[in-house]
């Protein structure tokens, strides 16, 4: 409830979404009228595409060093992890049925491995620590001859923890496995190196790097044996039939650019701005930090407030024109709460009582003592009519 | 899940009224569980007016999402005033309607507040040693029993 058009408004939930930059838009826009071409077609109107998302192609495989030919243009994240997870399993399944993947994947991985269950397959899901890491040794001795596949995140989108794939890459490289990494929150904002992390396929996606939605990418190694989800004219090396969304993959692209240009100097900030956060917001009573306090991304603030329920508090944050995220769910079905929470060994109230902050490049460190202002006078306010004591 | 809150919902949010416990109440109510993330108590001052049992006074406190505030403090406006028998007719669709609408995916704030008062009625009636109706006597034992089923389920 906006009542004042003008009021002060801080988007914090850069996890969530994030606009799409000028440059991206600028970029973009001929490809909805003049250079509408459709890129199978072989007049000029169809070069002028297939070069354009050949260039995107191009750089988007630069910053993970992959090869263009290793990026496949997707809808998105959700639809290169689809892709990914099912796919390895159909091409691989005279090798083995077994996947191993983790208890806090986003819903995009461990749904398709529930799925997959229902189709013959047999799937691990590995616990994390308390501060939401995978241990590499629990990879190793997951494995089984019947093995195909391991998918473990880059980076959690909820608490931020940056998973060990480099180890975890190693070990599946000498077990001769494929290895799989939802990179959907850390791609252009860590750097990622596929050769030197031996990833075999990597989902990230357009929208979460100021990029637009609707259009992601599956970075698929020479060579891996992968079966398309979408059949029909064969684009994108035969894995993913429907005409190109050039527009959006030339906004992809043009995000990335700009992502890799600003990299190191956004994660130095970031992580400054994040630091300031956590260390004035844990000096707040029966407030505690979710995730790793060093490995995670520079980003992202995950915190449990003792005698607060998420969803009240962000309703709160939102009239004061803050935009946060909780892990709370009073409001779905099961109101069970976030599952990565409580595989971190958060009880129901802490689950409950949890709100994510997460930074993006236009926050600047005025909006973050904003926040410091506001925040404590509604935890206060909502704990005064809680009737437990915290 | 998406959903809005409309400005009613809102308004009690903001701006809930009877807020607070009642020191020495006659009667309190108390439901919910952390599991699902909302904790209701109902406080109640019973007068006796013309020979009848009045809610003279009632309070809420509430830890949980918007919707479970906004249902408490409704409840307690409804049945400030009311006789008990009256009182034990509200039902949560009387919540719902004075709250205008409510997202379907939270009629379960509106139920926890209805049951949040007959629990206070039923402390204060059990207090005074007195005859508790089958209805509600029921209803305590519904309560009680879903309690148990909840934790089973997920606890």
């Amino acid at each position: 409830m906006l009542k004042n058009i003008k009021m002060k408004r801080i988007y914090l939930d850069h996890a969530a979404t994030t606009p799409v930059s000028k440059e991206v838009l600028e970029v973009m826009k001929p490809y909805f009228s003049e250079k509408f071409g459709n890129a199978s077609s072989l007049h000029s109107f169809g070069i002028e595409a297939r070069e354009a998302i050949k260039k995107a192609r191009k750089i988007s495989s630069k910053l993970i060093n992959a090869r263009p030919a290793e990026i496949i243009f997707t809808s998105g994240g959700t639809e290169s992890n689809n892709l990914a997870i099912k796919g390895i399993a159909f091409a691989n399944k005279n090798k083995g049925n077994h996947i191993i993947t983790s208890k806090i994947e986003h819903p995009a991985i461990l749904k398709p491995c529930e799925w997959l269950e229902k189709h013959g397959f047999k799937v691990t899901y590995l616990d994390v620590d308390n501060k939401g890491m995978v241990n590499p040794k629990d990879v190793e001795k997951a494995i089984t001859k019947d093995t195909i596949l391991v998918s473990i995140m880059t980076a959690n989108n909820e608490i931020g923890t940056i998973e060990p794939i480099t180890e975890i890459g190693k070990i599946c490289k000498k077990n001769k496995v494929y290895f799989h990494t939802d990179a959907v929150q850390a791609f252009g904002k860590i750097p990622i190196d596929i050769k030197k992390i031996n990833i075999d396929l990597l989902s990230a996606s357009s929208h979460k790097l100021y990029g637009p939605k609707g259009v992601g990418l599956l970075f698929v190694k020479q060579d891996v044996k992968i079966e398309a989800l979408s059949h029909g004219g064969g684009h994108e090396q035969g894995l993913r039939s429907g005409t190109e969304n050039a527009a959006g993959i030339v906004g992809f692209a043009t995000a990335i650019k700009l992502a890799e240009k600003i990299m190191k100097k956004e994660a130095e900030r970031q992580t400054e701005l994040r630091n300031k956060i956590i260390k004035e917001i844990l000096k707040i009573k029966g407030v505690q930090l979710n995730g790793h306090p060093s490995q995670r991304l520079p980003n992202n603030v995950n915190i449990s407030i003792k005698g607060i329920e998420g969803e009240a508090l962000l309703i709160r944050l939102n009239e004061k024109g803050i935009a946060i995220s909780t892990g709370s769910a009073c409001s779905t079905k099961s109101l069970k709460p976030s599952h990565v929470l409580t595989s971190i060994d958060l009880n129901d109230e802490q689950a409950h009582g949890s709100l994510r902050i997460t930074l993006g490049k236009d926050n600047k460190e005025e909006d973050i003592n904003y926040l410091l202002r506001e925040l404590p006078k509604i935890i206060n306010s909502l704990r005064k009519i809680n009737p437990l004591k915290w | 899940m998406v959903f809005q809150y409309s400005k009613k919902v809102m308004k009690y949010f903001l701006r809930p009224k009877n807020v607070g416990k009642i020191k020495n109440a006659d009667g309190i109510g108390r439901v919910g569980n952390m599991l699902c993330g909302d904790i209701m108590y109902i406080f109640i001052k019973v007068r006796i007016k013309r020979k009848k049992e009045i809610i003279k006074d009632i309070k809420f406190q509430t830890l949980g999402c918007p919707a479970a505030i906004a249902t408490s403090s409704v409840i307690t406006e409804l049945a400030k005033g009311k006789t008990l028998g009256k009182a034990l007719k509200i039902t949560n669709k009387e919540v719902i309607k004075k709250l205008g609408e409510l997202p379907p995916i939270k009629y379960h704030c509106s139920l926890l507040a209805e049951e949040a008062l007959d629990e206070a009625i039923y402390d204060y009636l059990k207090k005074q040693k007195r005859k508790i109706p089958v209805l509600l006597k029921k209803k305590h034992q519904k309560i009680l029993m879903s309690e148990k089923k909840f934790k089973k389920k997920f606890g």
